[in-house]
């Protein structure tokens, strides 16, 4: 009994209400307010209809309170699923090739080139800008039949007649790699710009040789700008239609055109819905586990 | 030897970013050098060249049209982007706060997402809630990827500033609205100033989000799709190559001002 008299007097606790209200008053959440108020109406709104509508029956345009999941069973059913293959087999091999090729090159722009780095990236940056559209319709004249830039030369130069690469997987790859390229690249050298020079030179100065210098000390600190960078390569081909339609023909179907098929033609909203919230799921899926483990301050340079 | 080997490897790199510059700029060519062929269809090398593809696509009406409403778009979009990636920066990283980390991931989620479902997404949006599609509801569907990536843009600038500068300003008494408009604003300029350049040039450049939402209002990349797909008119070259000085003469007079800039910063300093 006594004990509970020694106790100090409770402090007068703020309740919920006012905790909230100070929350609020936050001048990072006064400011975030625009954008997050903004993101409620241009992002989570679009999804919930999406969401909404890939579970109406066939061929209804709203809502009418009847709910089915008939939309995902087609899915599994018919043969969808080589259009999600096709489009996550694609994306995958983009980012490896992207990857492949970038590393390279962003080490020499974080490491080698000094100060003509900012000029070559400036010309990096340039095909960013000119819509995709253009720049694939260039590889179409490149890889054109007969008078195309490649066929051309070879006739010109060496007088053989050759045939055009267009309209195979091999070339929607390219295509892909091409247009998606700058994506691995600027992130990939943003992380290698955050390795510091003298841990590299201590490595080297304790005997680690090129490839442990790489594997130690190299690639865990520059991972999350390669991540970033895989990840927004691999999103953005899961949802890349135009390398597959103007290089690749109508030969292979992938999902992103498949859910467009379904929204004009076929006139089936709720089935293109569910055929999105299915690539939406597994790239959601992917990304909150990237995100997880990205700290993006310091990526960003926070002091 | 180590050294050797080091120089080796660098000339090894230089090579290859030359590769990859050419890879890069092939395309780009092709675009250019068949909108000054003669003849009605491509045919390489070329044999007569004239500009006469040109003339037509002009007298046509069709860059105004086109480039006219690709222009509109991406000029409101990088206004309206800057406004609320200007306030989207410093909550995500001037000020602590508690939920800022769950807001730094949350919207980058729409740049981490496949834009044909995003375009699709805001086109049963629009319809649900009544708006038609036109070149201002491209606009909005423009800003859903572009203002993360701003906000993401001006945040590096934003990390580079020294709050202490705001504080002894504040000091020294002046009011709020000075201490934004003498020390926040000219200390973020340069930030902003490459927010805005990326939200035009992506929204001019852009194609999955405006073929869903701007309906009849066609932009430059709409109208190419539109006519690749369907077969090749010479016009297609012309219109793609235009578009391309466009995006090359903004992207050119930015990076000037830049440096322009920061050489007079550091004359002064």
């Amino acid at each position: 009994m006594t004990t509970t008299l020694d106790a100090p007097p409770p402090l007068p606790q703020p309740n919920m209400l006012q905790s909230f209200g100070q929350w609020l008053r936050q001048p990072g959440f006064l400011t975030a307010s625009p954008v997050l108020i903004f993101f409620l109406i241009g992002f989570v709104g679009p999804l919930v209809i999406v969401l909404g509508f890939s579970f109406v029956p066939e061929r209804t345009f709203g809502f009418h309170g009847d709910w089915t999941v008939d939309n995902y069973v087609h899915i599994v059913s018919e043969s969808y699923y080589i259009s999600f293959l096709w489009s996550f087999g694609l994306a995958a091999a983009t980012v490896a090739c992207c990857l492949l090729i970038s590393y390279p090159v962003s080490y020499g722009l974080a490491r080698v080139f000094g100060r003509w780095a900012a000029p070559v990236m400036l010309i990096l940056v340039i095909p960013l800008f000119v819509s995709e559209n253009v720049r694939l319709f260039g590889w179409y004249l490149v890889l054109l039949k007969g008078g195309g830039i490649l066929a051309g030369s070879a006739k010109a130069l060496f007088g053989v007649e050759t045939g055009t690469l267009l309209y195979s997987p091999g070339t929607i790859l390219m295509g892909m790699v091409y247009v998606y390229l700058p994506y691995t690249l600027f992130p990939t050298m943003l992380g290698l710009s955050l390795v510091p020079r003298d841990q590299m030179d201590a490595a080297s100065d304790l005997g680690a040789n090129r490839w442990q210098i790489f594997r130690e000390v190299e690639l865990p600190i520059a991972m999350p700008g390669i991540l970033i960078g895989s990840l927004l390569t691999f999103v953005l081909a899961v949802g890349a239609i135009s390398e597959a339609k103007l290089l690749g023909g109508a030969n292979i179907v992938v999902v992103a055109h498949a859910i467009l098929h379904e929204f004009t033609y076929a006139q089936n909203w709720p089935l293109g819905s569910a055929i999105s919230m299915f690539a939406i799921a597994i790239t959601g899926v992917l990304v909150i586990i990237v995100m997880r483990r990205l700290d993006l301050d310091r990526l960003l340079g926070r002091k | 030897m180590e050294r050797r080997s080091k120089r080796w490897v660098n000339s090894l790199i230089v090579v290859w970013t030359g590769a990859v510059l050419l890879f890069f700029f092939v395309p780009i060519a092709g675009v250019i050098i068949s909108s000054f062929g003669k003849s009605r269809y491509f045919r390489f090398p070329v044999r007569a060249w004239s500009t006469k593809w040109y003339d037509q696509t002009i007298n046509a009406n069709l860059t105004e049209n086109l480039h006219v409403t690709s222009f509109y778009v991406a000029a409101c979009v990088a206004v309206i982007a800057l406004v609320l990636g200007f306030f989207g920066a410093l909550a995500f990283a001037r000020y602590d706060w508690k939920g800022r980390i769950f807001y730094q991931r949350l919207i980058m989620l729409p740049i981490f997402f496949p834009q044909a479902v995003l375009g699709l997404a805001l086109l049963l949006w629009f319809t649900y809630v009544g708006v038609l599609p036109s070149w201002e509801a491209a606009v909005f569907a423009h800003l859903v990827w572009i203002v993360p990536i701003v906000t993401l843009v001006i945040s590096i600038q934003v990390y580079g500033f020294d709050v202490s500068q705001e504080e002894a300003a504040f000091d020294l008494g002046a009011n709020r609205f000075q201490v934004f408009r003498e020390v926040t604003m000219p200390a973020l300029a340069p930030g902003l100033f490459s927010g805005g350049l990326f939200a035009f040039l992506l929204s001019w450049g852009n194609f999955p989000l405006s073929t869903y939402t701007s309906g009849a209002d066609s932009t430059v990349t709409e109208w190419l799709y539109t006519k690749m797909s369907s077969g090749y008119t010479p016009m297609i070259p012309t219109i793609g190559a235009i578009s391309v000085y466009g995006s090359v003469i903004i992207l050119f007079l930015g990076y000037i001002f830049l440096v322009a800039r920061r050489r007079r910063i550091e004359k002064r300093a």
